[in-house]
């Protein structure tokens, strides 16, 4: 156990779980986005994986991670819109037409993977950027200022997305939308805009998370994401809808993650019970979501569909 | 049919659902697009053989899946008249066991569902088609069924010998091993590996982590990234989601062992050697059995001395002589029964 907490292995298990959470603040920041204006986008871990697989193969062709993080967070925009669309202005049901999206990015990134691509071919990854000074606080500048871009602008999204819901007034009318709908609209807000904008924000976002996972690990799979972009959702309701709450999760899950590895590489935790401590994210995740479950209740509108004098 | 939560007045939404259906329908369109690869022409005019492949990965995983799809196709070159079908990306057991059952109506000759973990659906399965051969890997059991083979393989044996080139490859005397759940020739390469590094090296530590999935890409680049900060510089691993680790060993200049295909075109520097698959050893003895009225009930096995298993050195890596000699010591000891792996 004293193997854990050696300097070397404590700073490489936080940044570990730094990295881990990642994919999951970027994509569950865009979807909290959705939910507060009312809209539950299940199809973010279809988005992802187009994402994902964008975002590689235009590194894969112009040997640029910025050209690769830009296409897939343009097809996740993309892919925004189409969700949109569906949600709010076709009013499908929201579960039904998020799995629909799921299933199609699913296949599609397969389907485009094994035609345009074939055999894995890795690619460059983003590259590290030790912050100034910051990167030598002992201890600290390991584990949090010797990532890459991606992992420090997905942290400076967290009081961006605080300051855009609680101090514009967009983010008045996004909460507005997601708790009252008709009375929003009562007040000359147009609901149908406002959950245009939330929906392609969290389309583009988890665009965005898929391509940065991608573009981290230098390769493209079949499913790469591996259900990332389902947690994401469940961390929404784990943060009760904040910012804060969101990355509070998205950081627990993956530091669990990342003790759980290294006791197991260190022999804490036995062969034979590796599988049974790979389930101990999710587990605590679901005891998590029941506490929040209590205490904090959802926006009043969500899963909702808008139709003005119904 | 759904109706709208707020569903007063009776409006008309019909164009909602046939939006709705339209996205679906494309939604299972892409999902169901599979590579079914026809790989043999069959076309000289007889009944060509069919045979189907159930993959839980990509056919072109560089691992697991890709190993029977390559051994299949080289099968339908050898005999022609083959016809190949493949539905890869099967990670969902239910998929699975809905491909092996309509590959078994559909009349295939010979459905290979080629995943342990497709094992419970095909006990259920087999029994329902009595005239089609099914074949069940990796595994050493039939059910009892008359017409399910079984196949293995005995990835101990080439573990043993990456372990031996392990041991004499690391400096810290720390090896990382990235694994996926402690099952079939997963857990069989890990604990060959282990007994190959002890063998060469009795003082050396063999790191294990299973990471509990065969396909996060993810956990198991950070999986490597524990055993560095263990003090690793030699990494190996099994599954198809072993590409993360490859990446992480690839960008520390760490050298790499691989399995089940050859995976030096990941990280040409760094892949020292690849234990590769060759399934068309067992797969002739299957289809001659089928041939000769016999549809299942043999176990058959992969191993280095009969071929079925082959140790392919990379020769972009700069492996010494002396150590080069110790493996292929490894594999004559392993091949004339002097050397044990342990299982």
């Amino acid at each position: 156990m004293s193997d854990l907490f050696t300097q070397a292995v404590f700073i490489a298990m936080v940044a570990s779980g730094v990295r881990l959470a990642v994919p999951l603040l970027i994509a569950s920041l865009g979807e909290m986005f959705g939910q507060r204006s009312g809209v539950l986008n299940l199809g973010v871990d279809g988005i992802m994986l187009l994402g994902a697989f964008s975002g590689y193969y235009a590194v894969l062709r112009s040997g640029s991670v910025w050209y690769g993080l830009a296409f897939g967070t343009i097809i996740g925009l993309l892919l925004g819109i189409v969700s949109a669309v569906i949600a709010v202005t076709l009013k499908a049901e929201q579960g039904i037409s998020g799995i629909g999206v799921y299933l199609f990015g699913l296949g599609m990134s397969d389907l485009l993977f094994q035609k345009l691509v074939g055999t894995p071919v890795p690619i460059s990854s983003f590259p590290k950027v030790q912050l100034p000074l910051l990167s030598e606080i002992p201890l600290l500048g390991g584990m949090l200022f010797r990532h890459s871009l991606v992992v420090y602008l997905a942290f400076v999204a967290v009081p961006v997305s605080m300051w855009v819901l609680n101090r514009t007034t967009f983010g008045l009318n996004i909460r507005a939308v997601g708790q009252n709908p008709e009375s929003a609209d009562s007040l000359g807000v147009s609901v149908a805009r406002v959950r245009y904008a939330t929906v392609i924000i969290g389309g583009t976002l988890a665009g965005t998370a898929g391509a940065a996972l991608a573009i981290d690990l230098g390769i493209f799979q079949q499913n790469l994401t591996n259900a990332a972009g389902f947690i994401a959702i469940a961390l929404v309701y784990f943060g009760a809808w904040r910012p804060l709450g969101v990355m509070a999760g998205a950081l627990l899950y993956g530091l669990v993650n990342a003790v759980v590895l290294q006791m197991k590489t260190l022999g804490i935790i036995p062969l034979a019970w590796s599988d049974i401590a790979a389930m101990v994210p999710a587990i605590i995740t679901i005891l998590a979501l029941v506490v929040v479950a209590q205490r904090f209740r959802p926006p009043a509108a969500l899963t909702t569909p808008f139709s003005r004098g119904t | 049919m759904t109706v709208t939560p707020t569903g007063k007045g009776g409006n008309m939404r019909k164009p909602r659902f046939a939006w709705l259906a339209m996205l679906a329908a494309l939604a299972l369109v892409a999902a169901a697009c599979g590579d079914d690869d026809g790989g043999g022409d069959g076309t000289n005019g007889d009944d060509p053989f069919r045979i189907a492949i159930v993959a839980p990965s990509a056919s072109n995983d560089l691992a697991f899946s890709q190993s029977i799809v390559d051994a299949v196709n080289l099968i339908a070159q050898e005999r022609g008249n083959v016809t190949v079908q493949v539905t890869d990306g099967m990670f969902v057991v239910e998929d699975a066991a809905a491909a092996i059952r309509g590959y078994a109506e559909d009349g295939v000759d010979l459905v290979l569902a080629h995943g342990s973990q497709y094992g419970g659906s095909l006990q259920e399965i087999a029994p329902d088609f009595p005239d089609t051969a099914f074949a069940w890997g990796t595994a050493a059991d039939t059910f009892d069924l008359p017409n399910v083979f079984s196949y293995e393989a005995a990835s101990d044996e080439g573990g043993y010998v990456m372990g031996v080139m392990a041991a004499a490859l690391s400096e810290s005397g720390i090896i990382g091993v990235v694994g996926p759940i402690e099952v079939g020739d997963a857990k069989l390469y890990v604990d060959g590996f282990g007994v190959g590094v002890l063998a060469e090296d009795p003082g050396a530590t063999v790191n294990i982590n299973y990471i509990g999935s065969f396909s996060d890409v993810a956990l198991a680049s950070e999986a490597a990234q524990s055993h560095l900060a263990a003090g690793a510089d030699i990494l190996t691993g099994t599954a198809q989601m072993v590409v993360g680790a490859i990446g992480v060993a690839s960008q520390n200049g760490l050298p790499w062992f691989g399995t089940q295909a050859n995976q030096t075109s990941l990280a040409p520097d760094i892949v020292v050697a690849s234990q590769v698959y060759h399934w068309e050893v067992v797969l002739r003895e299957i289809i001659a059995n089928i041939e000769g009225g016999t549809v299942g009930g043999e176990i058959y096995e992969i191993n280095l001395a009969n071929g079925g298993l082959v140790i392919e050195f990379n020769d972009g890596f700069d492996l010494s002589d002396d150590v080069r000699a110790k493996a292929d010591a490894a594999i004559d000891g392993i091949k004339s029964g002097s050397i044990s792996t342990g299982q």
